[in-house]
């Protein structure tokens, strides 16, 4: 009884774990998605509504 | 964990984004709008007639202005995204978070994402002789991920092999160079370029230390209330 109590909460820790690299791999992507959105991406109504933004942030902006 | 972390990174990307959009609008956009008056041709450097040292680039343009609020601050949301996500691989993994230690990440997140490329691809300023856009953005996004890979192996592998691989990745972007331009052409004075230059790294550096701050606190807040 007392090794499968054990094992579970091993099985639980594993698992909890996992879940958490996973939302922090999402939110990471997420994260540099949203970075490439306002400094980087040269559309220009992009371009020029981020423009102060991307100089001033150090982002090759032109 | 997902909903943490997203949660945590809105709330400190926004309100660290609005005091440095403030900080930018004080000390760094003066600077770009003095820069733009030479890369216009309102001013012509070394012309016909001496140009005096201080001009007025004072006045708020709302669009302009607001709009650089809003994209600082989304910037800074994608930024947080990133330092909360790895706050919580960090906090999994036994590291404590807290307000004070949440400052040194924001320290690190400034050497990767600010100061690393700024070694070789130097802040801006308007009117700059640049290489192609798209090659300094790889080299960018490319020297930022190494200088964050070794500031995690600094931080959580201090081990010989950790901190030479480290050495490695930091030195690496810049032994193979940055994008550089065939020739040089900008019209802005040096001193301005050298000013802005200055101006955005300072600026960037509190703007790194303040939200590595504000993403711990709100990180630490938003796990006392799940």
């Amino acid at each position: 009884m007392k090794t499968t109590a054990a094992t579970m909460t091993v099985e639980d820790h594993t698992s909890a774990s996992r879940t958490g690299l996973a939302s922090a791999f999402f939110a990471l992507i997420l994260g540099v998605g949203i970075i490439a959105v306002t400094g980087h991406v040269q559309a220009a109504a992009l371009h020029d509504a981020a423009h102060d933004v991307r100089h001033a942030t150090g982002f090759p902006c032109h | 964990m997902f909903a943490r972390i997203v949660t945590s990174a809105l709330f400190a990307g926004a309100t660290a984004g609005l005091l440095i959009a403030l900080l930018q609008y004080a000390f760094v956009q003066p600077v770009l709008l003095h820069a733009e008056l030479y890369e216009t041709g309102t001013l012509v450097h070394f012309g016909a007639a001496p140009i005096a040292a201080i001009q007025d680039v004072s006045g708020f343009d709302p669009m302009r202005d607001l709009l650089s609020v809003l994209f600082t601050m989304l910037t800074y949301c994608g930024y947080a995204m990133i330092l909360v996500a790895l706050m919580g691989v960090a906090e999994e993994r036994g590291a404590d978070i807290t307000l004070r230690n949440g400052m040194i990440w924001g320290l690190m997140g400034f050497i990767a994402a600010h100061l690393a490329p700024a070694f070789s691809l130097p802040p801006e300023v308007p009117g700059v002789a640049a290489a192609d856009v798209l090659l300094r953005q790889y080299w960018w996004f490319a020297t930022v991920a190494t200088a964050a890979i070794a500031m995690w192996l600094i931080a959580f592998h201090f081990t010989m092999v950790g901190v030479g691989a480290a050495i490695v990745l930091l030195l690496l972007p810049h032994i193979i160079g940055a994008p550089q331009p065939a020739e040089f052409t900008g019209p802005v004075p040096t001193e301005i370029g050298a000013l802005f230059a200055s101006r955005a790294l300072s600026v960037g550096l509190a703007a790194w230390i303040i939200l590595g701050a504000f993403c711990a606190y709100f990180w630490t807040k938003e796990g006392e209330a799940a």
